[in-house]
């Protein structure tokens, strides 16, 4: 019961903020509603019992990455920004989109109403306890069989931060 | 009737949820008044380095000057600019001292008071939860729509993620040597090996310490407010109550770090010599009675020396507390019936114990050392505090992996790295030198040819 109250109420703000964000005006608010909906998928997670990846969560997307946005939208003139047209052309390839998706979504509802043993929603959250503990669980399967696509990932972000630095470095 | 009430009473005392609320009102009640307090000797140990008195009118030796400082902030006006966003405006210090505040829930104060108590990864909640504070500053300084706000938040946002990196990686050696990242297991770890970790790490806690100062951009990194460059950086614009706010925020994150940095590199708390008993256990554990009677015989001493009549009544009544104090303190060790209170008193009187020192640190630290310039502040962070960082985690890896699996002394291995760090530390201070000179050369060469 109390964790399907929790969940309603992340989920109610992850949907609503979500919203809120691509409605607003002004940059900042934007990302402020971003920075909600981001705590509030960390809020599902640790109902999930997933401590690690919610805190994780928190530090990478909400600690570092939305720091650096609302940083770097700080320095950009928003009355221009303001100004323009919000919704470009595409209202009709958007509304296609949308239901597409909303089909999907819908299908799959349908068909795992069909699944025995398998309702609509999670089965019951296991209690904390009879888990093992979070972060070991992910290292384990981050160093074991994931190995190759774990590096593989890192080799790209230190691509990326290599081409950083050089674009930023005035002369070489 | 009463027996439905007595029912209730039960259910919601037998609840796992009571005992946390209840240390989490406390804490939340208690905070303010500790920030207060905590302003209040700050202010003390600033006189007494600059050889003056400090407060010294409102109640004896400026006792009350704090409650009287509250009032005064709830009673001033709330400005809003007229250009200001003002709904950020009014968010923002809320989102400061919310993330202080929330970043203490794991945090055990003693083994007995702790709020979230098997959270697994307790560590990670207290430095994660305690860097959205960064938001209030950075919104604050936005929302007030004024150039020296704006350029206070910029600063502490990017010397926050300058020093973030630095302080993770000095976090990430102690939780290698406690193998944990729960709070009470780390603790635990350290009793078993009857060691603090500063003594393992002390590398990473000297590095801990300086990110730390910045993270809680204190002098000498205190540059997002600094008076004579952005008169007060990104609160230029609040005052009275949202003002205090910000203040409260800062010192509830100093106390964060200080507990971070007290739980993983000073014990926690462990008493000092946590593993020795019998006669040498009992006389330690009489010290911290023995201390608070010290200071409340004191107090008694200097009461009739007091100009006032009110004033001398304050003095015994602080006696009066610290003596009360101390008789908690004492009756475990002596009377058998109170044993079973003494691990959580004990505890808790040590962990703040510790918590005090390191932020009397952070007063000592800002008094001596004038503030930095912005680039040097950046190059500190990034040519010299994350790379040793970085060496020293692995450096401790590699001690660890030979203690394990080669059967080294872990003391030996670790003194091995550390002195590996060092050598590195030291390459860096001297091509950083070297640097410096060249610029001094240049700048020199400069003037003449102009």
């Amino acid at each position: 019961m109390l964790d399907k109250v929790i969940f309603y109420f992340f989920a109610a703000i992850a949907v609503g903020s979500a919203l809120l964000m691509i409605t607003r005006r002004s940059a900042v608010h934007s990302a402020i509603f971003l920075t909600t909906t981001l705590l509030a998928t960390a809020g599902i997670f640790l109902q999930l019992r997933a401590e690690f990846l919610f805190i994780v969560q928190i530090i990478l997307y909400v600690g570092g990455i939305m720091v650096l946005f609302i940083f770097v939208i700080m320095l950009v003139n928003l009355d221009v920004a303001a100004q323009q047209i919000q919704y470009s052309r595409q209202k009709w390839v958007a509304l296609a989109l949308a239901l597409a998706l909303a089909g999907q979504v819908g299908a799959m509802l349908w068909r795992a109403g069909k699944l025995p043993g398998q309702g609509l929603l999670v089965r019951g959250v296991p209690a904390a306890e009879s888990l093992p503990p979070n972060a070991e669980a992910v290292a384990r399967s981050l160093f074991g069989p994931y190995m190759l696509s774990f590096e593989i990932a890192s080799l790209l972000l230190l691509v990326a931060m290599i081409g950083a630095v050089v674009m930023a470095k005035k002369k070489v | 009737m009463t027996h439905g009430l007595q029912e209730l009473l039960k259910a919601v005392l037998a609840s796992p949820y009571t005992l946390p609320v209840i240390y989490g009102v406390v804490i939340v009640a208690v905070l303010p008044l500790v920030a207060g307090y905590v302003v209040l000797v700050e202010r003390k140990v600033m006189a007494d380095m600059q050889a003056r008195l400090g407060p010294m009118r409102v109640g004896p030796h400026g006792l009350l000057q704090p409650i009287a400082d509250a009032v005064k902030l709830l009673l001033k006006e709330d400005i809003i600019p007229e250009k200001a966003d003002v709904w950020i405006f009014w968010l923002a210090p809320l989102v400061s001292v919310t993330a202080g505040m929330l970043a203490l829930a794991p945090v055990g104060i003693g083994p007995a008071f702790q709020i979230a108590r098997d959270i697994n990864v307790g560590i990670l909640f207290v430095a994660g939860i305690s860097s959205l504070g960064i938001f209030g500053i950075v919104l604050g300084g936005w929302a007030s729509n004024s150039h020296y706000s704006l350029m206070g938040a910029l600063r502490s946002a990017a010397q926050l993620v300058s020093y973030e990196t630095a302080a993770g990686m000095a976090l990430v050696s102690g939780l290698l040597l406690g193998g944990s990242l729960q709070i009470r297991a780390l603790v635990e770890e350290q009793a078993k090996q009857g060691v603090w970790f500063v003594a393992l790490a002390p590398v990473a806690f000297f590095i801990y310490l300086v990110a730390s100062i910045a993270e809680t951009n204190r002098a000498p990194f205190d540059l997002p407010e600094a008076e004579s460059e952005l008169v007060a950086g990104y609160m230029t614009e609040y005052s009275g109550f949202r003002w205090s706010l910000y203040f409260l925020a800062e010192y509830a994150n100093m106390m964060v770090v200080g507990s971070v940095a007290t739980t993983i590199f000073l014990g926690g708390w462990l008493r000092p010599f946590a593993g020795v008993g019998g006669a040498a256990g009992t006389a330690l554990d009489c010290l911290p009675g023995a201390l608070l009677l010290g200071v409340a015989g004191y107090c008694l001493y200097r009461a009739p020396k007091q100009p006032v009549a009110v004033q001398k009544l304050v003095m015994v009544a602080v006696a009066g507390l610290c003596a009360a104090l101390a008789a908690a303190l004492l009756a475990p060790v002596f009377v058998a019936q109170a044993l079973w209170m003494k691990p959580g008193i004990h505890g808790a009187f040590w962990f703040l114990l510790k918590v005090g020192g390191y932020i009397y640190l952070f007063m000592w630290l800002r008094f001596t050392l004038p503030r930095y310039r912005f680039d040097q502040l950046m190059r500190l962070g990034w040519y010299f505090l994350i790379p040793v960082s970085i060496v020293n985690v692995m450096g401790i890896g590699i001690a660890l992996v030979l203690h394990w699996e080669r059967g080294m002394h872990l003391a030996l291995a670790l003194g091995l790295t550390t002195l590996m760090t060092l050598a590195v530390a030291g390459v860096l201070v001297r091509a950083e030198l070297k640097r410096e000179e060249q610029l001094r050369q240049g700048a020199a060469g400069d003037a003449y040819a102009g």
